[in-house]
């Protein structure tokens, strides 16, 4: 359930990337072009994509209309069927295998439509993919699942991203075919076609020679003026078109505003019932450790205190030494209650706010710890919290599993985000799906629309990265 | 000895100057708020002040604030702060101009009151006090069994936690009942195994293990 590098999955807070307009001057007309051609590479590979299903399906209705043809004429059982039905056999089981993979070739065409427009021409597509499920098989490395054909063609067909990706493999083949081939093929046929003739009367320049259009009065000034005119139509065409292309990508491929809620609805349902699990379960434990420990320690001292004061008269040797027994129960009753406050509410977190909660673990851990970065305010409470038990948890993971002794942590607050990174250079292979401390983080993250992001590598270098959008005061 | 005391809670503030008082200290001022506490401390003539971490009107480190205010104030001045927990992070920004005079006790060592007027005298004097729980943390990050601190004896652990709390041979002698020089032989050894310079100064030598240890 981690955003992957190439795909965007539903995050509720897509932060806007610098929407810069960079097609404006000359150099940024010629920029237009290039990237109206880049944009049709990347239709022509969606075309690829549609004859590559479309093949096997031509090849297996083919067999299964001669089949029902023949059916029809009631010839069936000439040699000829056994072809009709390989042919069929063929075109099913292409599809069967190809489906899930075109689909996912199809979403990252269409990913990366969106990237590059809002790259490109500032225009940006809000995508929001359902989060993989996770699957009920083992998977290839220890700890990942791999999903059944069925989970993945129901997470893929289930999702209305995978349709509107779908509808922008055919909108983009006709529509945006058409759109970005006008100022490539005004440029192309200008130059081609009208400025190279024209040049290729001029002395010395006989070599280039390529036939010119045939009609009245096409002299090579007349030739070279319509080449330039053409070329120059195309140039400054190219940034409106490109424009005009971005806004039809973005048509068809961001949601309903009803799916994005739908999206939404679901995603605090979820988070709202395990931030009430987790809260119910804290609680629980909360009493558990009271029950057990202070509760029972300040009982055992009444009943000390109790025998003591009957003692006093008579062995006053024996009552002093209940005295002390019973100071020093006190002192480990205190001693219980300091670390279930630590555990509920850390207070040096109240005192001084996440950074210094920070230092604080780092100085605590048995690891070397650099803590980098800053803050210019205090973040809620609640995500202070968040973040303080998530960065604790990740630097005792680092303790436990990375089989290194240093790390390093940076806290600062960005693009309206407390984002907190730990990194070591250990061991590396962490997995979210593995431990269920990560997934706990995550957890409680997520009540604050915030995200876990973990990439580690077999042989390290591990990066874990938090980032909770929240205002600081 | 003057103190001036900074407690918002008024039992425990009642508390410590009945104890203070009955090991012959004189209260100054006991005040319950950071405020009060500075201006108690301006007035002069304080030998020594005694500060709770969490005073009004914040109930954050108000009056960590105040005593780091106070000792930048009055360079040297003996403080001895309480709290309810303790943090490293506190310890070391107590620690940190070096000075030493400091103190960072557990509010529950007040219970052991010889323990705890012995502290305070301690720091006074221009002494160190650390809480045994700030040590013990300080050794659980340092005990790694290849490191230094793990190559030390059982006992010399003993005496090198004792020496970090502030502790004087003499009083390091008397809580583990071996004689002064056995004491002595045991400090020589840790610092040669550390790696750091032997001094006669008892302050000198508790800030540089601190130092050690908190790197």
């Amino acid at each position: 359930m981690y955003p992957t590098p190439d795909i965007i999955w539903h995050s509720p807070h897509q932060r806007p990337a610098a929407a810069a307009n960079r097609h404006r001057g000359a150099s940024g007309h010629l920029l237009a072009l290039a990237h109206a051609g880049a944009f049709l590479g990347l239709l022509l590979v969606g075309v690829l994509l549609l004859a590559l299903v479309a093949g096997p399906v031509l090849v297996g209705g083919l067999g299964l209309g001669h089949l029902i043809a023949d059916l029809l004429h009631g010839s069936l059982g000439s040699g000829s069927d056994l072809t009709y039905l390989l042919g069929v056999l063929i075109g099913v089981a292409s599809c069967w295998l190809l489906l899930p993979v075109a689909l996912l070739a199809a979403r990252r065409l269409a990913v990366r439509t969106s990237r590059l427009s809002a790259r490109w021409c500032g225009v940006l597509i809000r995508q929001s993919y359902a989060p993989r499920p996770r699957g009920s098989r083992q998977g290839w490395r220890p700890g990942t699942t791999r999903l059944s054909y069925q989970q993945r063609m129901g997470w893929l067909l289930g999702d209305q991203a995978t349709w509107r990706d779908l509808a922008w493999l055919l909108v983009n083949t006709v529509a945006g075919f058409v759109l970005l081939l006008v100022p490539l093929l005004l440029v192309g046929v200008g130059i081609v076609a009208f400025m190279i003739p024209g040049i290729g009367v001029f002395p010395g320049f006989a070599e280039h020679a390529v036939p010119k259009p045939a009609f009245p009065g096409n002299t090579p000034l007349v030739l070279f003026l319509i080449g330039l005119a053409m070329t120059a139509a195309g140039t400054l065409l190219a940034p409106l078109v490109l424009g005009g292309y971005a806004g039809l990508a973005r048509w068809v491929l961001t949601p309903s505003a009803q799916a994005e809620l739908q999206l939404r609805v679901a995603h605090l349902a979820r988070t709202r019932t395990e931030t009430l699990d987790t809260g119910a379960a804290e609680l629980r434990r909360i009493e558990r450790d009271l029950h057990d420990g202070a509760q029972a320690r300040l009982v055992a001292m009444g009943l000390t205190l109790d025998a003591a004061g009957r003692l006093i008269d008579s062995d006053p040797a024996a009552a002093r030494a209940l005295l002390y027994e019973a100071r020093d129960a006190s002192a480990k009753a205190l001693a219980e209650l300091r670390d279930l406050v630590r555990g509920i509410h850390p207070p040096v977190l109240a005192d001084r706010g996440i950074a210094d909660a920070v230092r604080a673990i780092a100085l605590d851990s048995p690891l070397r710890v650099q803590v980098t970065g800053a803050l210019p305010g205090r973040p809620p409470a609640p995500v202070e919290s968040a973040a303080y038990f998530a960065v604790s948890e990740l630097l005792a993971n680092v303790a436990k599993h990375s089989g290194t002794e240093a790390a390093t942590v940076d806290v600062r607050h960005e693009s309206g985000a407390l984002r907190i990174s730990v990194r070591d250079d250990g061991d590396g292979g962490a997995d979210p799906a593995r431990g269920t401390g990560l997934r706990g983080i995550e957890r409680r993250l997520a009540a604050f629309d915030g995200v876990l992001v973990v990439t580690s590598p077999p042989g390290g270098p591990t990066e874990a990265i938090l980032d909770v959008p929240c205002a600081l005061s | 000895m003057r103190v001036v005391i900074a407690e918002d809670l008024f039992l425990l503030r009642e508390g410590l100057i009945r104890l203070l008082e009955a090991y012959g200290f004189e209260v100054a001022a006991a005040t319950d708020n950071g405020e009060d506490f500075l201006a108690a401390i301006r007035k002069g003539g304080c030998d020594v002040a005694v500060v709770d971490v969490r005073l009004p009107p914040t109930f954050t480190d108000e009056g960590l604030r105040a005593a780091l205010t106070a000792r930048a104030e009055n360079p040297g001045l003996p403080i001895l702060v309480v709290s309810q927990y303790v943090e490293q992070l506190y310890a070391r920004e107590l620690l940190a101009d070096g000075a030493g005079a400091v103190g960072y006790l557990l509010k529950d060592r007040v219970l052991d009151g010889a323990q705890f007027t012995d502290a305070v005298s301690r720091v006074a004097r221009g002494g160190t006090a650390m809480d045994p729980e700030v040590i013990a943390r300080l050794l659980a990050r340092n005990t790694t069994p290849e490191g230094p601190v793990g190559k030390l004896s059982p006992r010399e652990r003993e005496v090198l936690e004792l020496m970090a709390e502030g502790r004087s041979n003499v009083a390091i002698a008397a809580r583990l009942v071996v004689t002064e020089r056995a004491v002595a032989k045991h400090t020589a050894s840790i610092f040669g195994k550390l790696g750091l310079q032997p001094s006669d100064d008892d302050n000198r030598r508790v800030l540089a293990v601190l130092a050690y240890l908190g790197r």
